[in-house]
């Protein structure tokens, strides 16, 4: 049974990754997640604008109410060495990529960039195999179009690809107009891997107080269906990787990923809720349904049922929506 | 030999650098104004920087400085080198094992910031009355009277004490030089080698208790020994000057820095001279130096090693040409016939005298007079005055300068114009505000300056009274020599005025010398509309002297460049670009430098901020231009109201104005009792945003009322009749209960009081349906509102206040109606602590006495000019007083023993005056109940009954039951104070008072480090949490008092936290008042030494309680009586991890930011802790009530 997979031009041992999460906290967990047989962990998002925030909010904090009274012209002792800025995610990155064997990919997200490319780079210095960017803006400023945050990306994905040797991948949002077009100019842009799809904070309100919280649940199974179809479209008509985030909670959605086309596919909510030894159960579990079915490889299985493959392309086109109405109706009636 | 350094550090960080670096030990515990230099030996030693013998000192807090006296004995005891740092009322509290160090011939020094000692009042400031304390203890003492002086006579101590085995204090004054910034060569860890002989060093330890080859030392000895033993050590101290001298002499020859133990500066033909030692010495002998160029012919003597006095050194200093003698002296010994150095003096000389060894042809007169005290300046006008007194055939003796004292006719009179200023020297002057950080701005410009090889800087810094929108004064002085001048700027030639509200307040432009430059920030106005805006009489002041004014809108270049409300860089680069200390591209690129420096480990973006500031300042600096006339019709606003009281007006007044120099000893309280309430006479309007109180929206809970850390949401209800003479913008709503329609309800904000700190709207639960973000209480610009609101505040006031019989005690809803007598008081903007304050004045206010422990609760409830404990209508109110830090709860229980004692003897006297007085009324008098408020309120008209009738008695026992009659109604006796008091310094009598089964309440407002002092770690500060002594994170849990004190049955103990649960907080307070017994309250305060949000406080504190950090309990003895279980838990279990609470606090994201793995660790023992905590409470909370204490009578 040959269960490799190549993302990025990295090759996996199997396609079943760790993607982005608070469990890549610590050298420890990223060891345990290895143990436990991810092919790849993705860190946890280096957000530029908390690093900006969290230096200023510091300094701020630290000197708020200093040299106004005779007594007490400080409040905290002074110490030299802080590490503000990406120094401790560097230096996770860099010890956990010293400690396992597996690929360790960075994540980042940044507001300007400069802040793109010079983490991007940092990263790699610190021994990233692949830099995942975590697009992730809400355009709700009115007056942008959709063709800025399009050109926006594009723009991202071409600095920091001049920046770095390593692969990049972008996960992307699934709220563009035309996802292909989009993967397709992300693709020319020089993307190494398409990470689909990026689930984005949806605040809740609280009712008791009148206040927008926030809410982020983790996926559940049936979430998979839309990065299924949008990989299903995409599975051999891009030079970039295809990875597969969102919903992955059984073997069975592993499944699904692959045969629509998915190189990887990316776990967090099973392992936030069953613990990080799940990873094994799936990649078992994944290993357990090919016995079953008697296939060989998982690239025997990758696309087999992707747009291009299946019996009825246009399932996955519109008349797809008309098909599901249509299954409404009981055969029985 | 390493290079030589040269620096620019105060005397603190001078004094401290050496001492950390010749010790193996210090004792340490924080006290202004030394704090800094223990401060600094924790963060060198958490930094791992070693001593000159290659290892790092162990440095140790302990919970007093009688334990860090303690500490110190033990470890010279077993022959480490120990130091220890302090002050005032710290040395007070090492004097007994001063005696012991110094009988046991030890070789230590402590290192002194010299300062006021607490008497009439307390003082934080600088003078020579804790070291003159100390003379008999058998410690020799050297005074250093510079910054490069407490550098160098910390080695020099050093060096002495080695070689004499008598211990020494090496002081300096505090704040003058302990806080003054100046430049210096840095001594380097060879010529300290060089100094400290490594065989002294090893004959110390010798001496060492060592159970190796034993000895035994600390005797008790009888009458037949111990006096021949106390003359033992008399050749000891006779070779200490020639020690001394002889160390210096050393030091000189490695340094080049010559010092003797007395020097003399002047004219060596001088027939007059000025003897004193400290910081003063500077200014005298710059004085001298002046004069003798003018003719005169004067000198200075300069006391270093003041104790023991040399005399055959004093009389081969003294010119022989000397007629005249003035010892000046920085202490008062009140009922002494002269203070300590005069008396040493006149007896060397009449000695000498004597003995013919005079070096003058006869006795010089000599006169004893005092200055300086609580650091009062020291000017050369006041030398100059004493010189002149010498001139005079009957000069004052026993005089006092720098004062006007019209009581005793002590004060010689002075001529303020005199000055000696150097034409050379760039006299700056900045006026900002705490929170604008000016003063950091400064210390910076003079690192820029002082690093320049060329120049000499120094700095100095004037701080008020309050913690909130506090102003700074800084003073600095930049030249191409040395710079001594240890006194405020007397004439600046450049003025920066950083806040333009400035030029209300005070005269700010009094000491701009003709032709200076003044730069001023206009903000919120564009500079071009700034003249117009000035007063006339400050106007005027710049015409006559000829001022240069530049303008800025530095809070809109600092807002435009995302640096808030920081003007500080802002400022920086305009004062060096129009004073031309040094040329402007340079300092430009120095001022870079400098902040990349300072800000480079802070992170990038902090760094970027500045530097656009920078850029975009110059752009928008203008020069103002001054018409040849006054244009303004502004006058200077009053500084309080025509309606303030007398003292107000002529004395509290005069303080507020920056003027409490120029008042006279009689118009001062001869014995430290101020009026109460004079914070409402100051409005201070230090936020331009303030709250707006929405009626319709409002659900009149009085939860913004009960959190208002300053008192200024008020609310009153009252018959809708009231309202006819209301102002047309007077805000009124129908009263949210049903049965009353003719009952209005009013919220009213004292906006010039209001601090913005924001808690009252934070805390709203109401909300407008039609929008969300607005509640029944919202921030807003204060200017449009004003006028009308302070006509509502007005008519507010003339509402009658609501019937405390009417008033619902057990609901927050209920006390809002209770007017706080604890009012506007000058915390920080969101002070987590004075709304239990406020609670206790609301709802005992009346009958209220509390002892208030040293610290913040002190200094904003007592520090003058105005206080906040105030009156109500009836003139009742909380009586306040703080004794020490360390005595607090015994200060409070006598305060209750004196309850108890006159309630005693009252109620004996009226027993025995009863067929006089009327049986029925006695027996009310002494048996009824006083629990309720309706109960108290009986109780008075029964006491004043019972006066009335006592009026008519010709019985001679009436006269002492009228002193005493109030003490028939229950007093209700409050102990207050902080966490570093209750925890650490004033444990031990936490724990008395706690046992004493009296009816005392305990308030312990904790905010788990030493606030006042600057954020030192207590017994209460959290595992893992940062703090001062703590760099390294906290490695020890805090102390559980609750349960300590619930060991003892019989004590009510609460935790509340008002932002988690407001109601058990009352219910907590009433419950503990009403028990007869001993109480404690360990109320959880928000603070900004936690680096948080202010604003967010209450937020904390609730997740302070979600996580299990801070559990509510209540332990209730008279619950326990009841059979029942006496141990309540308050909040439920831990719902958040430690951390969702911990990391929103700087305190414990700090170490996140140094040592991640640590802080992680810690993180994880204190969710165990907490855990396990919590089973032991849940445990407690759990059992039968028989399994606790009984319950023992108070």
């Amino acid at each position: 049974m040959d269960l490799r997979t190549t993302y990025m031009g990295i090759e996996l041992q199997h396609p079943i990754v760790a993607s982005a999460s608070p469990l890549s906290a610590s050298v420890a967990n990223i060891k345990r997640l290895e143990d436990a047989g991810a092919s790849a962990v993705v860190m946890f998002s280096l957000f530029e604008e908390q690093l900006r925030h969290e230096s200023a909010s510091l300094e701020y904090l630290m000197t708020a109410g200093t040299e106004s009274f005779a007594e007490s012209l400080s409040y905290f002792p002074e110490i030299e060495d802080y590490t503000v800025g990406p120094d401790s995610y560097l230096e996770l990155l860099r010890q956990a990529s010293n400690a396992v064997d597996i690929p360790i990919i960075g994540s980042l997200n940044g507001i300007t960039n400069t802040g793109w490319i010079e983490y991007a780079q940092l990263m790699q210095e610190a021994g990233a195999k692949g830099i995942e960017l975590n697009i992730y803006y809400i355009p709700a400023d009115l007056t942008t179009s959709g063709r800025e945050v399009e050109e926006r990306y594009i723009e991202i994905v071409k600095a920091v690809k001049a920046a770095v040797t390593v692969p990049v991948a972008v996960k992307l949002s699934p709220f563009f107009s035309a996802i292909g077009s989009m993967a397709k100019a992300l693709d020319d842009a020089g993307a190494d891997g398409l990470v689909l799809f990026n689930r984005f904070y949806q605040p809740d309100f609280d009712l008791d107080t009148l206040e927008v919280a926030p809410n982020l649940q983790l996926s559940a199974s049936d979430e998979i269906r839309l990065p299924l179809l949008w990989i299903a479209v995409l599975y051999g008509r891009l030079r970039a990787s295809l990875a597969a985030t969102r919903g992955v909670h059984t073997p069975v959605e592993v499944v699904k990923y692959l045969m629509a086309g998915a190189d990887a596919v990316m776990t967090t909510s099973a392992l936030l809720k069953n613990g990080i030894d799940y990873l094994t159960t799936l990649r078992d579990g994944l290993k357990a349904w090919m016995e079953m079915r008697h296939y060989d490889s998982v690239a025997q299985m990758k696309g087999s049922m992707s747009q291009r493959n299946v019996a009825d392309p246009t399932a996955f086109e519109r008349a797809n929506y008309i098909k599901t109405l249509e299954s409404y109706r009981s055969d029985y009636s | 030999m390493t290079e030589r350094q040269v620096t620019t550090i105060d005397g603190n960080e001078a004094a401290a650098y050496v001492a950390y670096r010749v010790n193996e030990v210090c004792t340490i515990y924080p006290i202004t104004p030394s704090s800094t230099m223990a401060e600094l030996a924790d963060q060198w030693a958490a930094e791992g920087i070693k001593n000159i013998w290659g290892t790092v000192p162990l440095v140790m807090e302990m919970q007093h400085e009688g334990g860090a006296a303690g500490a110190a004995h033990g470890a010279l005891q077993t022959g480490a080198l120990t130091t220890t740092f302090t002050a005032s009322q710290g040395l007070m509290l090492m004097i007994p094992n001063m005696y012991k160090i110094a009988g046991e011939l030890t070789s230590a020094v402590f290192h002194v910031a010299a300062r006021s000692l607490a008497t009439q009042g307390l003082s934080i400031f600088g003078d020579h009355q804790d070291v003159m304390a100390v003379r008999p203890t058998g410690f020799c003492m050297l005074a250093s009277s510079s910054v490069q002086e407490a550098h160098d006579m910390a080695l020099i101590a050093q060096a002495a004490t080695l070689e004499a085995r008598v211990p020494f204090i090496h002081f300096f004054d505090g704040f003058r030089t302990s806080h003054e910034v100046n430049k210096l060569t840095l001594l380097t860890d060879d010529e300290m080698r060089a100094m400290i002989r490594d065989d002294l060093v090893l004959a110390h330890r010798a001496r060492a208790l060592n159970p190796d080859r034993p000895f035994i030392r600390g005797t008790a000895q009888n009458p037949d020994v111990y006096f021949q033993s106390r003359e033992t050590v008399n050749p000891f101290y006779a070779k200490v000057p020639e020690i001394v001298q002889a160390a210096m002499d050393k030091f000189a020859g490695i340094t080049g820095r010559t010092y003797h133990l007395f020097d003399y500066f002047g004219d060596p033909q001088a027939e007059r001279v000025i003897i004193l030692m400290g910081s003063g010495t500077e200014t005298a002998r710059e004085t001298a130096a002046h004069l003798n160029q003018h003719g005169e012919r004067v000198g200075v003597v300069q006391i270093r090693l003041c104790q023991p006095l040399s005399a055959p050194d004093f009389l081969a200093t003294l010119p022989a040409s000397v007629k005249s003698i003035a010892v000046l002296e920085r202490t008062k010994e009140p009922s002494a016939s002269g203070e300590p150095l005069y008396l040493e003096i006149v007896n060397l000389l009449m000695e000498a005298h004597a003995a013919g060894t005079l070096p003058t042809p006869a006795l010089p007169r000599i006169i004893g007079g005092r200055y300086g005290l609580s650091s009062k300046e020291f000017t050369p006008a006041m030398c100059k005055t004493v010189f002149d007194e010498l001139r005079k055939n009957q000069p004052k003796n026993h005089f006092t300068v720098g004062i006007v004292d019209d009581v005793a006719h002590t004060s010689l009179d002075v001529d303020p114009s005199f000055d000696i200023e150097s034409h050379k020297v760039v006299r700056a002057m900045f006026f900002g505000l705490g929170a604008d950080g000016t003063v950091g701005a400064n210390k910076n410009s003079i690192k820029i300056i002082g690093d320049d090889p060329e120049f000499f800087a120094q700095g100095y810094f004037v701080y008020d009274s309050k913690k909130s929108g506090s102003q700074t004064v800084s003073h600095l002085r930049f030249g191409p020599d040395p710079i001594r001048a240890p006194y405020l700027v007397q004439s600046a030639n450049f003025i920066g005025v950083h806040q333009f509200n400035f030029l209300d307040r005070g005269d700010v432009l009094k000491r701009a010398a003709p032709g200076a430059v003044v730069l001023l920030n206009t903000s919120p106005h564009e500079p071009e509309e700034a003249w117009d805006r000035i007063p006339r009489p400050v106007q005027e002041e710049i015409i006559a002297k000829k001022l240069e004014i530049y303008g800025i809108n530095a809070e809109k270049v600092a807002r435009d460049n995302g640096m808030g409300t920081r003007i500080n860089t802002i400022m920086q680069t305009c004062f060096f670009a129009i004073s031309k200390v040094l040329p402007r591209d340079k300092a430009i690129d120095k001022i870079k430098y400098s902040i990349k420096k300072s800000y480079m480990r802070k992170g990038e973006e902090v760094v970027r901020k500045n530097f656009v500031a920078v850029d975009n300042t110059l752009v928008n600096l203008r020069q103002i231009a001054v018409p040849a006339q006054a244009t303004s019709t502004r006058q200077l606003p009053p500084v309080v109201p025509a309606a303030a009281p007398a003292f107000v007006q002529n004395v509290t007044a005069m303080m507020m104005a920056g003027r409490g120099d120029e008042l006279p000893v009689s118009a001062l309280p001869i014995d430290g009792t101020y009026p109460s309430g004079t914070t409402k006479w100051e409005k201070r309007n230090i936020s331009n945003f303030v709250p707006i109180w929405e009626p319709n929206i409002c659900i009149q809970c009085g939860n913004c009322s009960m959190v208002c850390p300053h008192g200024v949401i008020r609310s009153k209800f009252y018959n809708e009749v009231g309202l006819a003479d209301a102002p047309q913008a007077f805000k009124t709503a129908p009263i949210d209960a049903r049965g009353f329609p003719e009952i209005r309800y009013t919220l009213q904000v004292y906006l010039e009081d209001c601090t913005g700190c924001g808690l009252c709207v934070e805390v709203c639960p109401a909300k407008s349906k039609e929008q969300a973000n607005r509640k029944a209480i919202n921030m807003a610009h204060k200017e449009p509102v004003l006028e009308n609101e302070r006509a509502n505040i007005t008519f507010f006031e003339t509402l009658p206040e609501v019937d405390r019989g009417r008033v619902d005690f057990s609901t927050v809803r209920g006390v809002q109606f209770l007017p706080p007598l604890f009012e506007f008081s000058g915390a920080c903007a969101g002070c987590g602590e004075t709304p239990y304050l406020k609670l206790l004045s609301q709802l005992f206010g009346d009958r209220l006495l509390v002892a208030n422990a040293t610290g913040c609760s002190s200094i904003y409830g007592g520090n003058l000019p105005t206080t906040p404990w105030s009156v109500n209508s009836e003139g009742r109110g909380p009586a306040w007083s703080n004794s020490l830090f360390e005595d607090n709860a015994e200060f409070g229980l006598g305060f209750r023993l004196t309850a108890d004692k006159h309630l005693t003897y009252a109620q004996e006297l009226l027993r025995a005056l009863a067929p006089q007085i009327g049986e029925d009324l006695v027996d009310d008098l002494i048996n009824a109940e006083q629990v309720t408020e309706t109960d108290v309120r009986r109780q008075r008209g029964r006491v004043a009954e019972l006066k009335q009738r006592l009026k008519e008695l010709p019985d001679p026992r009436v006269q002492h039951l009228l002193s005493i009659a109030d003490q028939l109604v229950r007093r209700s006796v409050w102990i207050v104070g902080g966490d570093g008091w209750a925890y650490d310094i004033g444990s031990s009598g936490v724990d008395h008072v706690l046992a004493s089964g009296r009816d005392i309440n305990i308030l312990v407002l904790d905010t788990e480090v030493y606030s006042n002092t600057g954020g030192q770690m207590s017994k209460s500060t959290p595992l893992g949490a940062v703090a001062k002594f703590a760099a390294a994170g906290k490695q020890i849990g805090k102390k559980d008092v609750a349960l300590q004190a619930i060991s003892y049955g019989n004590v009510f103990v609460a935790r509340v936290a008002l932002g988690a649960n407001p109601q058990q907080t009352l219910l907590a307070f009433r419950e503990a008042e009403a028990y007869p017994g001993p109480s404690l309250i360990l109320a959880y305060s928000h603070c900004i030494a936690h680096g948080i949000n202010m604003q967010r406080g209450l937020d904390q504190q609730h997740l302070a309680v979600e996580s299990g950090h801070w559990p509510l309990v209540r332990y209730n003895p008279a619950v326990r009586e009841s059979g029942e279980n006496p141990f309540i838990l308050d909040s439920g279990r831990p719902k958040i991890p430690l951390k969702q609470y911990a990391y929103n606090e700087v305190r414990y994201k700090v170490l996140a930011h140094t040592n991640p793995q640590e802080a992680e660790h810690l993180m994880e023992l204190g969710q165990q802790a907490i855990n396990q905590r919590w089973s032991v409470y849940e445990e407690m909370a759990a059992r039968g009530g028989a399994t606790f204490q009984p319950k023992f009578k108070p």
